[in-house]
């Protein structure tokens, strides 16, 4: 560690922070620009953000052959980890950033509003999860955290002509100011517990025993207010109240984003914290996961039935997903498990499913953003048979029908759970599934069963249309072919190593 | 189609036939999506030609087929998702043959026999996935490629009754829906469970049917937990007692097309499955749950036949007359011996015929009254007697009377399984009497009598009606009259897995395997 007295920067390896220098690059230019020059042609900000989201997927790949033969590391003396798994998560954060820009655009189209703010949030919010998701320092991931959050609480809330929406930012912000401040506080106990607040540090200091002379409560509480933290950001039963209000709430854009990146960098930055620093406390934490993930599940499902608002049933489907991806993380637990590699698919494809889905609801709820009602749905099948069908194939690849991708990411938790010995924990979760799909099945019947009266209009804007067919393209893609993703999958390594010195 | 046959033995290889089973189907489901709907002939057409290909490949893999052969034929095999050890493979032996080509030919029968009243394109582009589904569950040797297409099946009858379904139809349609999938979910944990287990004797993981079947052994305990989670899945699509609930709602709601599909070859996965993935891969676990199974399959004759009695409603009492039915096919697959197995597996295919041409005539009874109470039909034999000929050989298959094909499958379940099941077939037998005793009546009170004024209008049966229920009936004679070229391609398969599961448990079946040669001549 270096002193404090006789400071000397650290050597930045500028190619390994390059995503978050793009993107504050892009951020900073659309706001300047935007206000310099008030007249652009309308789509230029979209254009901006996907083609930034692309650049940065561009370069990311290119980081996942260079780890592959350099090996991982750590960048800014031991702050940010160099790694697949941050690159891996990388990537679903920029491809989600690409996806959902393209339907802002038409959102703010159809609202009537134009502007770059609303992308320079998306993309501090996108830098915020990428910090949060290669953070190697629980200091460096809470500055991630807040940086993702207080985006989030903005775009919530930045629709001024809907009370809902105003309302959800509201919600948002108290509770998940609570969140952030049992976080801070569990890294706070942490570092008391071992001295240090770097992952890799902490867990050299368990290795060597350290740790453990100190006190073990101070530990323990540590770990569950951080765990309280992050299964707030992914809500985890019973973490979730928020979730449905302001889901509901928030532009459906903007939904799409946070059921997508979001959750990426939480579970990406839970998973890390838990299998590099907390390595050797795998027997106190692996209980608490353990029935967060089914109670999650469950919760998730069978509330989701009961819901007469398809926004709102999402939502809780979304909840449902996350209990799915805690049930990766309770495989990863085990020694030998590719838990990880199992949960990261998972979250790739539900972040394709999820937007696609949402951007389905944004389609359907017109104008205002309101008209999102199951019954609002029916006969979707008759006004707009294509749309219908996209949405059918992404409603049965959340329920997990074979050949779509949701398939493939159920069929790899469960197979990393039941590989981990986790029987319970499996077939609890498959349970779960089957009262999930009466959900989906709700909704399809809604779109195909129900003859509606009158003849509505429906216009799909085009760059929604286009999202939604990529999503559903993807989605039967890796149905037919997940090769190609579980190989990639496999690669997923963690830094693990102490930072030199 | 004929000709190529007598060099099948050379080209079987050469053209993957059963991958064409598969996605011939596919193709035509596609094509018939995405033709204009300005051109509804061109939709009817394309699904026929498409279901007629796909027959005519099956009859011609009958005809192809050496008998007197066990092991899997016209084997193809493919990686596919290497990272989890699973490939494309497929084969087929005398067990899934006769159910393969009874898929075959139900489906286009179906296609140019029954007319939805809406939306023709949709409906048969779900019909032809549906059979696709079928089609690739029956043919596939790969546990994760079975499960695929086991549950893929779901969907497009899940659309089929909702869509095209009389008036409960959602609630049947999603009762269908979650009652499958609850079954499938255990035994997706069960798939991965044995491939995760069996790798530790293989080496490798796989889902290779052939490969864990034949180069692992579970520990006791283990391997019973993993057959229990298989059979909760095929028990809910048997439907085994008392898991059987949804079928009667399912049936009654579905459209005829959909009844006929459902009773002909849906119900079989679950048969088929208990075959195929609880006996061949679990023998010692099979044979410890075997009492368990023939109390279940017992009850289910019974029961089956007690409610179908109670009916009052046609079609739920042909409904419940398949749950009946389908408990002699349990009866005999769990009694384990070379004359039962044989005649569960006739059964399944004599099942099919039978039940799904009541079905079909019930269809068409519904079709004229619009109703199918049987209280409200009365005396159809006196204006209507070539139709009710035509219901009554399609009946007396269905109660099992000799020289129909209901006979030789129900016949060899009773006198296989009386060797080793003894007093559990001896309460089954039971339900022969009882099918006779509900199905007679039934007849008797829509048939027979004075016909009152509704009743006196019912047309007879038309010329393609009548063609597609000769088509039916000419399945049924031949079956019952001549089973032989079905026994002696069923027989080798069956004695092989008998073989396999008196390799690895202590069950032993009695030593006649030759005798039943005879009952065919």
């Amino acid at each position: 560690m270096n002193s404090l007295l006789a400071f000397t920067g650290p050597d930045i390896a500028f190619t390994d922070v390059l995503p978050l220098l793009i993107w504050l690059g892009t951020a900073c230019a659309v706001l300047l620009l935007g206000s310099l020059v008030p007249r652009w042609p309308r789509g230029t900000w979209a254009a901006v953000t996907s083609v930034s989201a692309v650049a940065v997927v561009v370069q990311q790949l290119s980081k996942w052959q260079d780890i592959g033969t350099e090996g991982t590391g750590t960048a800014l003396a031991g702050a940010v980890s160099v790694d697949r798994f941050a690159v891996f998560g990388t990537i679903i954060v920029a491809v989600a950033l690409g996806l959902v820009a393209l339907v802002t655009h038409d959102y703010l189209t159809r609202e009537g509003n134009d502007g770059p703010e609303l992308y320079a949030l998306f993309i501090t919010a996108a830098m915020g999860a990428q910090i949060m998701l290669s953070a190697n320092d629980l200091i460096v991931l809470f500055l991630g955290l807040e940086t993702l959050s207080l985006s989030l609480y903005v775009l919530v809330a930045s629709n001024r002509r809907r009370e809902q929406s105003q309302e959800a930012g509201l919600k948002y912000f108290v509770l998940g100011g609570f969140a952030s401040a049992f976080f801070l506080y569990g890294i706070a106990l942490i570092y008391g517990a071992t001295g240090s607040t770097n992952l890799t540090s902490i867990m050299e200091g368990f290795a060597a025993g350290i740790a453990i002379e100190r006190n073990d409560a101070l530990l323990l509480v540590g770990i569950g207010l951080l765990l309280v933290g992050l299964a707030f950001k992914v809500s985890a039963v019973p973490f979730h109240v928020w979730t449905p209000d302001v889901y509901e709430g928030a532009p459906s854009p903007v939904t799409a984003f946070m059921a997508s990146a979001g959750k990426v960098a939480a579970f990406t930055a839970l998973l890390r914290v838990l299998v590099t620093a907390l390595e050797r406390r795998v027997d106190d934490w692996r209980p608490v996961v353990w029935i967060l993930a089914i109670v999650t599940v469950f919760v998730g499902s069978i509330l989701a039935v009961v819901q007469t608002n398809v926004k709102r049933m999402l939502a809780f489907s979304s909840i449902a997903h996350a209990g799915f991806v805690l049930v990766g993380v309770e495989a990863a637990a085990h020694a030998g498990s590719n838990g990880i590699a199992s949960s990261m698919t998972y979250l790739l494809l539900y972040t394709v499913l999820v937007i696609g889905s949402f951007t389905v609801v944004f389609v359907v709820a017109g104008k205002g953003d309101g008209a999102s009602s199951l019954d609002d749905f029916r006969g979707l099948a008759r006004r707009r048979p294509f749309l219908a069908l996209g949405f059918t194939v992404l409603l049965l690849a959340q329920a997990g029908v074979p050949f779509t991708g949701g398939f493939v990411a159920k069929f790899g938790v469960i197979k990393s759970a039941v590989e981990a010995d986790s029987y319970v924990i499996a077939v609890a979760a498959m349970v779960a599934a089957v009262i999930g799909a009466f959900l989906y099945l709700r909704i399809m019947v809604s779109m195909w069963l129900d003859d509606t009266s009158g003849e509505m209009t429906l216009e799909v804007p085009r760059l929604a249309g286009l999202v939604i067919a990529l999503t559903v393209v993807f989605t039967l893609f890796v149905g037919f072919f997940p090769g190609w993703l579980l190989d990639a999958a496999e690669l997923i390594g963690v830094h693990r190593a102490a930072p030199v010195g | 189609m004929l000709v190529s046959a007598a060099e099948a033995g050379l080209h079987s290889a050469s053209f993957p036939v059963l991958t064409a089973l598969i996605v011939v189907p596919v193709i035509g489901s596609l094509l018939v999506a995405l033709l204009s709907d300005r051109r509804p002939e061109w939709v009817k057409l394309t699904a026929v030609v498409m279901s007629v290909v796909t027959a005519g490949m099956s009859i011609w893999l009958l005809s192809a087929f050496s008998a007197h052969e066990g092991g899997f034929q016209f084997v193809s095999r493919h990686d596919w998702i290497g990272a989890w050890g699973i490939s494309w493979h497929l084969g087929v032996d005398g067990i899934s043959l006769f159910l393969v080509v009874l898929t075959g030919i139900l489906f286009p029968l179906v296609i140019l026999g029954v007319d939805p009243h809406h939306d023709e394109k949709r409906y048969l582009a779900w019909l032809l996935l549906l059979e696709a589904g079928v089609m690739g569950s029956f043919l596939s040797l790969d546990l994760f490629l079975f499960f695929i297409f086991f549950e893929i099946v779901l969907v497009p009858m899940y659309f089929l009754i909702g869509g095209w379904g009389y008036d409960k139809r959602v609630y049947a349609a999603t009762k269908f829906f979650l009652y499958t999938m609850f079954g499938s979910a255990f035994m997706l944990v069960g798939i991965i469970a044995t491939a995760a287990l069996a790798r530790r004797d293989i080496g490798y993981l796989t889902f290779d049917l052939v490969t864990i079947a034949e180069r692992s052994s579970f520990a006791a305990s283990t391997g019973r937990w993993l057959f229990l989670s298989f059979a909760i899945a095929f028990a809910v699509k048997v439907p085994l007692f008392p898991l059987h609930t949804w079928l009667p709602d399912a049936h009654t709601q579905a459209p005829t097309g959909g009844s006929v599909i459902l009773a002909g070859v849906l119900l079989k996965l679950g048969t088929y499955g208990f075959l195929r993935f609880g006996l061949y891969l679990f023998p010692e676990a099979a044979v410890w749950a075997k009492p368990l199974f023939l109390t279940l399959a017992t009850i289910g004759v019974i029961w089956g036949a007690i409610a179908a009695t109670m009916q009052t409603d046609l079609k739920r009492l042909v409904a419940y007359s398949s749950v009946a039915h389908l408990g002699f096919i349990v009866l005999g697959t769990f009694a384990i011996t070379s004359q039962s197995l044989t005649g569960s597996v006739m059964q399944m295919v004599n099942h099919g015929v039978s039940t799904g041409a009541l079905f079909l005539m019930v269809g068409m009874i519904y079709e004229r009254r619009h109703t199918r109470e049987i209280a409200e039909l009365r005396g159809i034999q006196k204006v209507a007697p070539i139709f009710a000929a035509a219901f009554m050989v399609v009946m007396l298959s269905s109660i099992g009377v000799p020289g129909l094909n209901g006979f030789v499958g129900e016949f060899l379940v009773l006198i296989g399984s009386f060797e080793t099941a003894r007093w559990w077939t001896v309460v089954a037998a039971t339900g022969v009497i009882l099918a006779a005793l509900y199905l007679l009546w039934a007849y008797q009170r829509v048939f027979h009598g004075e016909p009152d004024e509704a009743n006196s209008a019912f047309p007879e049966i038309t010329l393609r009606e009548g063609a597609l229920v000769l088509c039916f009936i000419g399945l049924i004679g031949f079956t019952g009259i001549y089973p032989k070229p079905m026994l002696e391609r069923i027989e080798p398969s069956v004695d092989r897995l008998i073989e396999h599961v008196e390799k690895h448990s202590d069950h032993r079946a009695p030593e006649h395997a030759s005798d039943h040669g005879k009952e065919g001549e």
